[in-house]
């Protein structure tokens, strides 16, 4: 199949041929084995959207107890079973697995593969003027592995002993001994399994994406024209492409040292009443192995993202965007400079002073083509036209959220401040703002602007409405005022507060947030109904 | 009850963006105002995020300076912490400003530009000078911040003065143990193959330095002169975090850590200081460590010099209270042991391994 679909350059292709390109297909080969882009980019969409529910509902179960520590939640027992003890109180190591899974979903499964899968599948070729992917057999097997890797995460969740357990970031020794932590067994094991066939997926996708947009595009189509949704998603393909690779590497020899008794992580440990006869590992070579995938990663959720805005903002300003080649250049400077800053996630994990202060100069570096891009989509906004669709609110809280998370990663970026606010709810409220919602913006706004492409309807624009406003004010509801309770020191993966002085005066400020959590993680229900209530029910 | 008012007030929200929709859309239908393919309420979205930005100034301004913040802004205690605070909020300053004129831009402008009959979009494609503007600008203010940062950083990390009270701080699930190195100001060697249930910490008593090591229930530093804690942990990785004193570091297996800083102010101080007359320095560990991660505090205690010396003075070397654990001493030092640890009655210091030996404190 790969080779009938593989398209040559000078071909011209115009927009509206993309429905009849294959011949007479059973339903099984049209809609699910499917090597359609159109068709592979809403099934990840619909497997995002499925996971995007389930991380977000995590999120509002953990809020609860942080919120209201002293609250009976037998009523979650039916969901939860033996995770709610019977005085209604939650498990604390259930706690860890949930903000595990609802991190690993998030950052892996909604805003890596329903972010990219969905948009780069959909509008590379269309944007492009190709007829379809380079590989369609290349692109089903991507979301098929995908698939498989939604299915091994999910059944992890219902093992008896949890699923991981250890944080998303899994750094050993916690996640490479059962002894530590009961999710450190076969939940790990499944996390690891289901993580290769994500990163295999990655790549397949990566692969293709890339190839599409070197080989295939249009008569005219040179790259000093392709649009920056293009070039986003282009530059987002191959950091993925350059990344992954390590953390397949990483994943490999943490299970190595799981299974095979290698000591890659590990070295003099005592634990469960013995020592451990590894020696000469070191858990920090799994951080920096971990965080070189990590911080390209961020980049792969956030670019796409802005790459969607640039071309809402520009259609609804109805103006082209300010500084097009400077845009451009930003999205290569943030990429480039993505693979040398990861060790800023660990200055103070005992890595050399001096390796921590080039990272701090390396790192504050990214701020200025950051800064470029914000300010370059406010200068769109000036004298423009400018018509609020939903997906134009949405864009331009994205870009709020953009500048109100990128600022304080100025102070996270410090390596003297972050000291003190590393590892707090300070940067708990920075990722979740600058590559959390601002990512979750960014698929919304695309989903809203090109629903009717996608699927010949229109969504409605109350319902958009009111779902735009409830979620970002509910947002920042939310993270403002975790950066408060980051200054004063509340330490992040804390199952409750109450065991400490300094920590148990803001219990009135964390149910706030967990009222405000709850209200923006209802919101999305008007959305989901405004979405499939158009797809199959309503017919204009 | 609360929930309720919750569901309550969530409903009252949705009902109430519904009607302003609502009715925005039959004033555009009365005005005759929708034959274009302009969203009928656009005005009022202009206006709702120009309401954004004032109700989010206001709001934000209040809550920084509205007499809350005292809650939030820890005093702080220590040298350093004095530096990094200055740091934090120098960029609080840059970032705060930047922060507010970016906002009132985004949306100054979304509303100031919302479409208009007749409005014609102004062709702006680029202008390089103004890009190389604020290219150049954040770059000088970065340079700054990283310099001074670079700075403060490396005075923080170097090494510890001399003189410095060494204290040993270990991680542990989920607990920690703190090792003073006793009269000979040294620290005796750990090896983790000694690690047992009586030896937690796993002190090498092959180390004549070991003898007289003590192990407090807490920390006690003394005011005014530099304290430098050797960390490590014996399972999985956990980080000695004391947010009062700007102090973090992760105590991690097999590779042992450091932190130094000086304590300005004792307990008593801080007492004062925060009018809690039950304050105490919590140190707190903060990297995942496994379900009883939430739970792992530890007193630390800041005294005045005159007090420390005297409390020093006033510990049991572990091995005095552990006499018992002379037996897995080797046999040619228990003698010299059980004198520096002062160990009156020490029995029969030839015992095979693993014998009790009578007597002890």
């Amino acid at each position: 199949m790969s080779i009938t679909d593989i398209q040559v350059t000078d071909e011209l292709v115009h927009g509206d041929d993309h429905h009849e390109e294959h011949h007479e297909q059973s339903f099984i080969f049209k809609y699910i084995f499917s090597t359609d882009h159109k068709t592979i980019a809403k099934q990840f969409l619909i497997t995002g959207i499925f996971w995007a529910i389930l991380g977000g509902g995590l999120s509002v179960i953990f809020r609860l107890q942080l919120g209201f520590p002293d609250m009976d939640m037998g009523f979650l027992q039916p969901f939860l079973g033996d995770w709610i003890s019977n005085s209604g109180k939650l498990d604390p190591e259930f706690y860890l697995a949930m903000i595990t899974m609802h991190g690993t979903i998030m950052v892996f499964f909604v805003l890596t593969a329903g972010l990219s899968g969905t948009f780069s599948n959909y509008l590379i070729p269309l944007q492009l003027g190709a007829r379809d992917m380079a590989s369609g057999f290349m692109n089903l097997l991507s979301y098929w592995f995908f698939f498989l890797s939604s299915v091994i995460m999910f059944i992890s969740m219902f093992l008896s002993t949890g699923p991981a357990s250890g944080g998303w970031t899994i750094y050993p020794p916690l996640s490479a001994l059962p002894q530590a932590m009961s999710g450190s067994g076969m939940g790990m094991t499944l996390w690891l399994v289901s993580m290769v066939f994500f990163i295999a997926s990655t790549l397949l996708g990566g692969i293709n994406y890339i190839t599409t947009v070197i080989n295939l595009r249009t008569e005219g189509m040179t790259f000093r024209r392709m649009p920056l949704t293009i070039w986003a998603f282009f530059i987002t393909a191959i950091l993925g492409l350059l990344s992954f690779p390590v953390l397949v590497a990483c994943v490999l020899l943490l299970v190595f040292d799981r299974s095979f008794g290698t000591s890659f992580y590990l070295s003099e440990i005592f634990i469960g009443g013995e020592a451990l006869p590894n020696l000469g590992g070191s858990p920090i070579l799994f951080q920096h192995l971990f965080w070189f995938l990590g911080h390209p990663e961020v980049y792969i959720v956030i670019l796409p993202a802005l790459g969607i805005t640039s071309e809402v903002i520009s259609t609804n300003s109805r103006k082209p965007i300010f500084g097009y080649t400077a845009m451009i250049g930003s999205i290569l400077a943030i990429a480039f400079l993505s693979f040398i800053v990861w060790a800023h996630h660990m200055f103070i994990t005992g890595m050399n002073p001096f390796l921590g202060s080039i990272f701090m100069f390396l790192t504050l570096i990214i701020a200025i083509p950051s800064a470029v891009k914000a300010f370059n989509y406010i200068t769109t906004l000036w004298k423009g036209n400018l018509v609020f669709t939903p997906a134009m609110l949405f864009s331009i809280g994205l870009v709020s959220f953009f500048i109100s998370g990128g600022l304080t990663g100025l102070f996270l970026g410090n390596a003297a401040i972050d000291i003190n606010l590393h590892d707090t709810y300070f940067v708990v409220a920075h990722f979740h703002l600058v590559m959390g919602s601002a990512a979750f913006f960014g698929l919304l706004a695309g989903v809203y602007h090109w629903f009717p492409k996608m699927f010949g309807r229109m969504m409605d624009e109350k319902l958009g409405y009111i779902h735009f406003w409830l979620t970002f004010v509910g947002v920042y509801l939310v993270f403002f005022p975790l950066h408060y309770i980051g200054i004063a020191g509340f330490p992040r993966r804390y199952y409750s507060f109450t065991n400490f002085d300094a920590f148990s005066s803001f219990v009135d400020l964390n149910s706030f947030v967990t009222v405000a959590a709850i209200i923006t993680f209802g919101a999305q229900f008007i959305f989901l109904f405004n979405f499939f209530y158009n797809i199959f029910i309503f017919r204009n | 009850m609360l929930n309720t008012i919750i569901i309550l007030a969530a409903i009252l929200i949705l009902v109430i963006l519904f009607a302003i929709f609502r009715v925005s859309s039959l004033v555009d239908v009365i005005k005759g105002d929708s034959s274009t393919k302009i969203p009928p309420s656009n005005g009022t979205q202009a206006n709702l995020l120009l309401l954004f930005l004032m109700a989010g100034l206001v709001g934000g301004f209040y809550y920084s300076f509205g007499g809350l913040e005292d809650d939030f802004v820890l005093p702080v205690a220590s040298k350093h912490g004095v530096i990094t605070d200055t740091l934090f909020w120098w960029t609080m300053a840059i970032t705060g400003v930047v922060f507010i004129v970016t906002h009132i831009f985004l949306f100054g402008f979304s509303w100031k530009y919302q479409h208009r009959k007749n409005q014609v979009a102004y062709f702006y494609p680029h202008n390089n000078k103004l890009e190389m503007i604020w290219t150049i600008i954040p770059a000088i203010v970065l340079a700054a911040l990283v310099f001074t940062g670079w700075k403060a950083w490396m005075d923080i990390t170097r090494e510890s003065p001399e003189g410095s009270e060494v204290i040993e701080i270990m991680g542990y699930q989920y607990a920690w143990s703190v090792r003073y190195p006793g009269a000979d100001k040294v620290l005796g060697d750990y090896d983790y193959l000694k690690i047992d249930a009586t030896n937690q910490m796993g002190i090498d008593f092959s180390d004549r330095a070991s003898f007289d090591d003590f192990i407090p229930r807490e920390i006690h530093v003394p005011k005014g002169k530099p304290v430098r804690f050797n960390i490590r942990a014996r399972d999985v990785i956990h980080s000695v975090y004391q947010p009062h004193f700007r102090l973090q570091m992760n105590a991690v297996p097999g590779m042992p850590t450091q932190f130094w800083f000086e304590p300005t102010k004792t307990t008593e101080e801080m007492r004062t200081e925060t009018k809690n007359p039950d304050f105490q320095y919590e140190l707190v560990c903060n990297k995942i460590c496994g379900q009883g991660h939430f739970a792992m505090r530890y007193i630390i205690v800041v005294d005045e010099l005159e007090d420390y010396k005297e409390w020093f003075k006033s510990q049991e070397p572990w091995l005095k209270q552990n006499a018992d654990y002379l037996t897995e001493i080797p046999a040619k030092l228990r003698e010299a042991a059980s004198i520096v640890a002062g160990i009156e009655n020490p029995g029969d210091l030839d015992a095979p391994n693993g014998l009790t030996i009578s007597g002890s404190k």
